[in-house]
């Protein structure tokens, strides 16, 4: 066991952590955050997408002893006050979810490509995206939300 | 709100859903998300042979492991099953199914379970079945579907004396004569491939023991009711001791229209220990555990007039029902039976299905399931009737369609309406063929990297599933009605209970738009209620496009009933006839009188507080409506993809793609939409990326999402929609369906566009899935 600290949606968090506990597990169930969703073993779907000090990593791939001080958002910490972060809202506006499952990554994974500057044109965002898995809705309307979030996130072009 | 007073109405408007809040925010309440105090976890040991005996297994290590509760093996477990697992569809009377139960002790399949670890984590469990010492035998399998009847075949299961599982027919044309009369005979030979649904949550169960020998089991599962009644029977239990809660369920695609082992195990030991259970499918397993679709081949045949008369057809299906009967395997291809002929009015007609085992994961429903197997042969030889005839595919098509509606087709069948010229027709209109057609001829004359081709698919499917009269003529267990339950709140507020389950197609918004529309109420004061055995008490849930065409239709008629009981109130309280009353927009109205008014709201109050009801009249406003299909939807259209192929290098892209859909009334655009955007996408995925494929030992090749390509955004380009509308008469919403028409349609028409890209190369055909190395090794072919 080896202590870790951590900043999840804002809060220091202190916990006790096997070497063997990957922070998707850390997340759902050392914290209860069950937003961060589970949708393969092979790092492929995206699911578990989380911000790592603002930048999307697969929660899958990370053990919680690498992430010592690190500031974590999951979908659980992206909305402020009760209002939809734009992605949130931009998901929502052109119905870029169905089921629901891949949605959090996908939302973790679409704010951080905005921040980068990398939502610049619908290829741009297809590739953008290529590590987000999507069974439901053929990508179509996630790459209309994510333009739409783009563009009132003025981070368009 | 007077009744005078226009309102919007919600059906046919694009409403937001509903149920975004919960999903967006990391609010969804799917299985895994729920470990209740004292929950202890399961882990199921799996075979790594497709077929092997167990000669002897040992749980002692594993029983010894840290956290560890028990350890069984199938023997241990065998007195829990009071029937084995159930087939709900046997085919013929002299169908094969074999029993099998939850674990075995003969693994007929890579991934058949032989024991369980219950631990007090899931680390800890799967640590300890990491320890189960299984010495096995391994025994002969039959894997390919085309070899699993030949002599000397080795069997699934030996004491049957053979793979065959059952031969089921259709014929109208016994005598052949209508093929010895035809100018033009084309008879081609398709693979299906395997296909893996990969719903993006892998299956979950937790079972809860109550204090009364009940049971509590939430399930990612699109099929509450059935399980609660299956779950029973095969348990021992009674029904009424069954609870099945389908909370957010992630998707489905018919791979989570099951009875699985894994639901009956944990049941079992929740029962046995007194303690919560619960078991995770990893993503692996599920490519093992849950079941697979297609896996068929077919040959199929149209024959022909000169002039392009379409005069019979034919199909031969060999289909893979893998290891063992699951809910409904054997009835998958049957799901296609009427409808070999596709859009077209051909009068002689006949199908042959041979099902058979083999040593591979159950087949069973999955998106389309037995449409897109049809569809695909259809237009494909179509286009090679075309080739042959030396006719436009296009025109070969519009001189074949049906035309005229209703019309029975040569299967049995009656069409209630449609309109394929105008799905047509819009379809080049919006494509704009003449300049893809030059741009064509461009390419090919400049060579280069990017050939360009177009291919089409028209198309009609059968769903709304399904007149229960039909479904007992051809064995099926159950009915296909579905039933909706409406009643008012004292306050107004309206709850609307379904039996259809969703997992991903916007229920709670659709439905919540026709009882708003039938109850003349604002959207946000309907609740629907869904997915939980307690509170929707009938149902059969969700699967073949369903949902709306049984299910929404049955939330209207409920609404008529509730609207009939307020009238008996509204007329006792106005001291008006009945029949002098006029109801429109949640108000009835005495005629020639419009300002003696009763609110529905305002008689709903009445009728809870019961003060002075008429005669005989019960307290509430509240009606439940059981609706059972007159007959199948038939939603249809025509699609096109355009695709770019490199002949260097054998990579096809899709360019282009244009879907026509003619799905009768459209409740609400955008979740239709969405639909028709997943559809085909499963469609296009399986031409060109997806593939199920086991080795010659039986060993799955395609067992994780590293080598069975899901294709991500970068892989597809936008869709581009258009709709032509004939509303289906058989209902009062008019309504037909949308959950599969884009992935029955879209397959042939990727398929067929890449041939066209390549057909001045002379290459005829190319195997799902069309990978950059089999489009390459047919361009080889054709050259040589």
């Amino acid at each position: 066991m080896r202590t870790v600290a951590l900043t999840v949606n804002g809060t220091r968090r202190e916990l006790e952590l096997e070497p063997r506990e990957l922070l998707v597990y850390v997340l759902r169930e050392r914290l209860g955050l069950t937003g961060t969703n589970v949708g393969c073993d092979t790092s492929s779907c995206g699911s578990c997408t989380v911000l790592v000090d603002g930048v999307s990593a697969k929660s899958c791939t990370l053990l919680g002893l690498q992430v010592d001080g690190a500031a974590i958002t999951t979908i659980e910490g992206l909305a402020s006050d009760g209002t939809l972060h734009p992605v949130q809202q931009a998901f929502h506006d052109n119905h870029a979810l169905q089921c629901g499952y891949c949605t959090p990554g996908m939302v973790l994974a679409a704010v951080s490509l905005i921040e980068e500057g990398g939502a610049t044109s619908e290829e741009a965002i297809r590739e953008g995206l290529e590590g987000n898995l999507c069974r439901c809705t053929g990508y179509h309307n996630i790459v209309a939300a994510v333009q739409d979030a783009a563009v009132k996130m003025e981070r368009a072009s | 709100m007077s009744a005078t007073e226009e309102r919007t109405e919600y059906i046919g408007a694009p409403v937001k859903r509903r149920e975004d809040a919960a999903l967006l925010t990391g609010c969804g309440t799917y299985v895994d998300n729920m470990t209740p105090a004292g929950t202890v976890f399961m882990t199921v040991v799996r075979s790594p042979y497709a077929h092997a005996r167990v000669a002897s297994i040992d749980l002692t290590a594993a029983r010894a492991s840290d956290g560890v509760v028990a350890a069984f093996t199938a023997a241990e477990l065998q007195e829990d099953w009071k029937a084995a697992m159930p087939c709900a569809w046997p085919v013929t009377e002299d169908m094969k199914n074999p029993p099998h139960y939850p674990l075995t002790d003969v693994a007929r399949y890579q991934g058949d379970g032989v024991a369980v670890v219950l631990a007090e984590s899931r680390a800890q469990a799967t640590d300890a079945a990491e320890l189960v010492e299984v010495d096995w035998e391994p025994l002969d399998v039959s894997v390919d579907v085309s070899k699993a009847l030949d002599d000397g075949a080795p069997l699934v299961h030996p004491d049957l004396g053979t793979n065959e599982c059952y031969v089921w027919t259709l014929d109208t044309d016994a005598t052949g004569e209508a093929l010895e009369d035809a100018d033009v005979v084309v008879t081609r030979r398709y693979y299906q491939p395997r296909l893996i649904p990969n719903a993006m949550e892998p299956r979950a169960v937790v079972a809860v023991p109550g204090p009364a020998g009940d049971l509590t089991l939430y399930s990612t599962t699109q099929i509450p009711h059935i399980l609660r009644l299956l779950a029973a029977a095969t348990l021992g239990l009674h029904e009424s001791k069954v609870r099945v809660v389908a909370p957010d369920v992630g998707g489905g695609f018919g791979s989570k229209l099951d009875v699985y082992a894994e639901e009956l195990l944990v049941m079992a030991l929740a029962r046995r220990f007194g303690r919560p259970v619960k078991w995770v499918e990893e993503r692996s397993e599920n490519y093992v555990a849950t079941i697979h679709g297609r896996d068929f081949v077919t040959e199929y045949t149209l024959a022909a007039r000169k002039d392009g008369t379409i005069t019979h057809c034919r199909a031969k299906v060999t289909a893979a029902m893998g290891a063992y009967l699951q809910l409904v395997t054997p009835g998958i291809p049957l799901l296609g039976a009427w409808i070999y002929s596709g859009p077209y009015a051909i009068p002689n007609y006949s199908v042959e299905f041979t099902g058979v085992f083999t040593n591979t994961t159950p087949t069973d429903a999955y998106r389309g399931a037995g449409r897109p197997e049809a569809t695909y042969v259809i237009e494909r030889t179509m286009d090679a009737l075309a080739d042959e005839l030396r006719m436009d595919r296009l025109e070969l098509r519009r001189k074949n369609f049906i035309s005229e509606f209703p019309f029975t087709l040569a299967s049995g069948l009656t069409i209630d309406s449609g309109d394929y010229h105008a799905s047509l027709d819009k379809l080049v209109d919006v494509l704009d063929l003449e300049a893809l057609h030059a741009e064509q001829a461009k390419r090919r004359e400049n060579g280069g990297t990017k050939q360009l081709g177009v291919g089409f698919s028209t198309y009609n499917e059968m769903c709304g599933l399904a007149p229960s009269r039909i479904l007992g003529a051809i064995r099926y267990a159950a009915g296909g009605w579905e039933q909706a339950t409406i009643r008012f709140l004292p306050t107004g507020s309206v709850q609307v209970v379904t039996g259809t389950s969703p997992h991903g197609q916007g229920h709670e918004t659709a439905w919540a738009q026709i009882a708003a529309d039938r109850l003349g109420v604002d959207i946000d004061e309907v609740e629907v209620l869904h997915g939980d055995t307690a509170i929707s008490h009938f149902g059969l849930d969700s699967y073949g496009s369903r949902s709306l065409a049984v299910g929404g239709v049955a939330v209207w008629h409920a609404g008529d009933k509730l609207v009939e009981k307020a009238r008996q109130l509204a007329a006792h309280e106005l001291e008006a006839s009945p029949d002098d009353l006029e109801y429109a927009n949640g108000s009835f109205t005495v005629k020639g009188s419009p300002d003696k008014e009763k609110t529905l709201k305002a008689l709903a109050f009445s009728a809870w507080a019961a003060h002075d009801l008429p005669e005989g009249m019960e307290p509430g406003l509240e009606a439940t409506a059981t609706y059972d299909p007159p007959n199948f939807s038939w939603p249809g259209g025509a699609h096109a993809a355009v695709v770019e192929v490199d002949p260097e290098t054998g990579d096809a892209r899709l360019v282009r793609y244009v879907a026509v859909d003619d799905v009768g009334t459209v409740v609400n655009p955008i979740i239709v939409d969405g639909q028709v955007h997943g559809g085909i996408t499963q469609g296009i995925s399986t031409a060109l990326y997806e593939e199920g494929a086991y080795d010659e030992e039986g060993n799955l090749q395609t067992a994780n999402l590293l080598t069975y390509l899901v294709p991500s955004a970068a892989e597809l380009p936008s869709f581009e929609l258009e709709r032509t509308e004939s509303p289906s008469p058989t209902n009062p919403l008019g309504v037909k369906g949308v959950g599969e028409t884009g992935t029955i349609a879209a397959a042939p028409a990727v398929i067929n566009a890449v041939l066209d890209a390549l057909s001045h190369l002379g290459v005829k055909d190319i195997q799902m899935p069309a990978t950059p190395e089999r489009v390459w090794r047919a361009i080889q072919e054709a050259k040589s």
